[in-house]
């Protein structure tokens, strides 16, 4: 029998340390829904989820119920719409936008995303409706997550629809200025977008992927700060060995999950994401993990060393723990989804330039920042377009959801409430990007060679 | 289905009686004990077989938490992969 230490170490992490599993993801391919007919599509992409992901989240429950694990949401990933809307000729995309907030809601799943397009090279005419489509996407539906991907390490970044980006994330948030510019934090702007990713609001399902696939993410910031605080005044040997530990322990529950899910299902087993998803809840931030290593407020200097090293033991502890790694695997740095940052952020001791050197060694990047409303669109490609040079060189993803939130400004503070949190309003350069930003074109990929 | 049974919280006369009791009552066979008591805070784990369980698992979990309240223990059953799957490779 297993002992009672484990088992009371599984208790602790459970309820005392918030472990979690963070999402069971469905993605569904609907790459066999595109019609020249609109209506035809949607129907199909209406019935085609309505079929497949039926059954789970009564699946997820009854797991939830057989080993005591919370598994705070259900989500649904599908085919990036611009290719499935393509065959219809169609001016814009929200009627599909819609279909699927209708099937996330009869369905029950918490989002549904895949309202994207892949534009790291150039965009087609469907991929530009797209684009056009997601502000109103975003504010008349209630579940759909956007992403687009506007560069890879492979063909460059993609400075066209960069700078149309920045247009687009401001007016997502301006169309939803009545609810803190929500509409903005569920767009997700990538560099090297993954094809299995289960977290929101980037996931959707990759042309590459299988007809359908069940993708975990997993949670548990709050497990890895308690064990390191066993290792108070300890070398970074040891806390990497700790980290490792405790990651792969949290990856075997997700792992278990993800094979349970998936057979219950019927569905093919996808990947698990071994990403620290943090919430907003005290003790479930990863920002609380660096302090713990030593730092007396998330930002100081030493704070990129200290993630480096907890992304890559967390890497190192869940790879064998699963049977497929993927997704974003690494640590999620979200500020208003994390307590730790939150705070950081409040006191002075964090700001957007330490965030962008940080997610040059984690994760994806600057995740659910709140800037003033009137930060112009340009800074906010610019924004986009540094962070995609940094996943674009070496060779990772990274992502932007920012949010210009309207009317607030720095000093001022905006509240999403649940899994999103709450956001102070930071700095951003008063200089101007503009003339750089309107240049267009493309930034050539980079050399793999002479890596200095 | 095998299960772990946990039961946690301050020591008092007859937890492993009721416990085992209303196990009993509703066909789950024990099949393991371990308990300790750390400074009045007491501690039992169970490896249980619901192999003849007649009610639905929600509703045994139900009870256990009911009599865990009335106690003033918190008392858990989850499947013993779990544990399993955590801490053997």
């Amino acid at each position: 029998m297993i002992n009672n230490y484990e088992i009371m170490e599984t208790i602790r992490m459970l309820e005392e340390e918030k472990l979690d599993i963070r999402t069971i993801t469905m993605g569904i391919s609907l790459s066999d829904c595109a019609d020249s007919d609109g209506d035809k599509a949607r129907e199909k992409i209406y019935n085609k989820i309505v079929d497949y992901a039926g059954e789970l989240v009564s699946v997820a429950e009854a797991i939830e119920l057989k080993y005591d694990i919370p598994i705070i949401n259900k989500r649904i990933s599908v085919t990036p719409i611009s290719l499935v809307a393509a065959a219809s000729d169609e001016d814009n995309y929200l009627k599909f936008a819609k279909t699927l907030d209708k099937a996330a809601k009869e369905v029950g799943v918490d989002f549904i995303g895949g309202f994207s397009a892949l534009v790291h090279k150039g965009m087609t005419k469907a991929d530009r409706k797209l684009i056009a489509s997601i502000p109103k996407a975003l504010a008349q539906t209630e579940r759909v997550c956007s992403s687009v991907n506007i560069g890879t390490t492979k063909a460059g970044l993609n400075m066209d629809a960069v700078a149309y980006m920045g247009l687009i994330v401001k007016e997502a948030a301006q169309l939803t200025a009545d609810n803190g510019g929500v509409g903005a934090s569920k767009l997700v702007i990538f560099a090297n977008a993954p094809e299995d990713n289960p977290f929101m609001a980037g996931a959707f399902h990759g042309v590459g992927e299988g007809e359908c696939m069940i993708n975990v993410g997993i949670s548990g910031p709050g497990a890895v700060k308690s064990a390191l605080a066993n290792v108070k005044g300890e070398s970074f040997d040891v806390v990497a060995d700790t980290i490792k530990k405790s990651a792969f322990k949290i990856t075997r529950m997700g792992q278990l999950v993800a094979n349970e899910a998936s057979e219950m299902l019927g569905v093919t087993p996808g990947i698990v994401d071994l990403s620290l998803a943090p919430t907003p809840a005290v003790g479930d931030s990863v920002a609380r993990i660096l302090e713990e290593m030593g730092l007396e407020s998330c930002g100081v200097h030493g704070t990129t060393a200290a993630l480096a090293l907890l992304n890559d033991a967390v890497k190192k502890g869940g790879v064998m723990a699963s049977s497929h790694v993927g997704g974003l695997s690494g640590a999620f740095i979200p500020v208003s989804e994390d307590a730790g940052m939150i705070e950081a952020v409040e006191n002075g001791s964090l700001n957007l330039e330490k965030l962008e050197a940080m997610t040059a060694v984690c994760s994806v990047g600057l995740d659910m920042i709140a800037v003033p409303g009137k930060t112009k669109a340009e800074t906010i490609s610019a924004i986009i377009a540094d962070e995609a040079a940094i996943g674009m060189v070496n060779n990772k993803t990274t992502a932007v959801r920012i949010i210009p939130v309207p009317g607030k400004d720095v000093g001022d503070e905006v509240v999403y409430g649940g899994l999103f949190g709450r956001a102070p309003i930071m700095k951003v350069s008063e200089y101007s990007s503009s003339e750089f930003i309107k240049r267009g074109g493309r930034i050539p990929a980079p050399l793999h060679s002479l890596k200095n | 289905m095998r299960a772990i049974i946990s039961v946690i919280g301050v020591d008092q006369i007859g937890i492993i009686a009721e416990v085992s009791s209303l196990l009993a009552a509703n066909k789950v066979n024990i099949l393991d004990i371990n308990q300790t008591v750390l400074d009045e805070y007491f501690t039992m784990t169970m490896l249980v077989d619901l192999e003849k369980l007649e009610i639905p698992l929600e509703e045994l979990k139900d009870k256990l938490s009911q009599k865990g309240e009335e106690m003033g223990l918190s008392i858990k059953l989850q499947h013993e992969d779990i544990f399993r799957s955590m801490h053997r490779i």
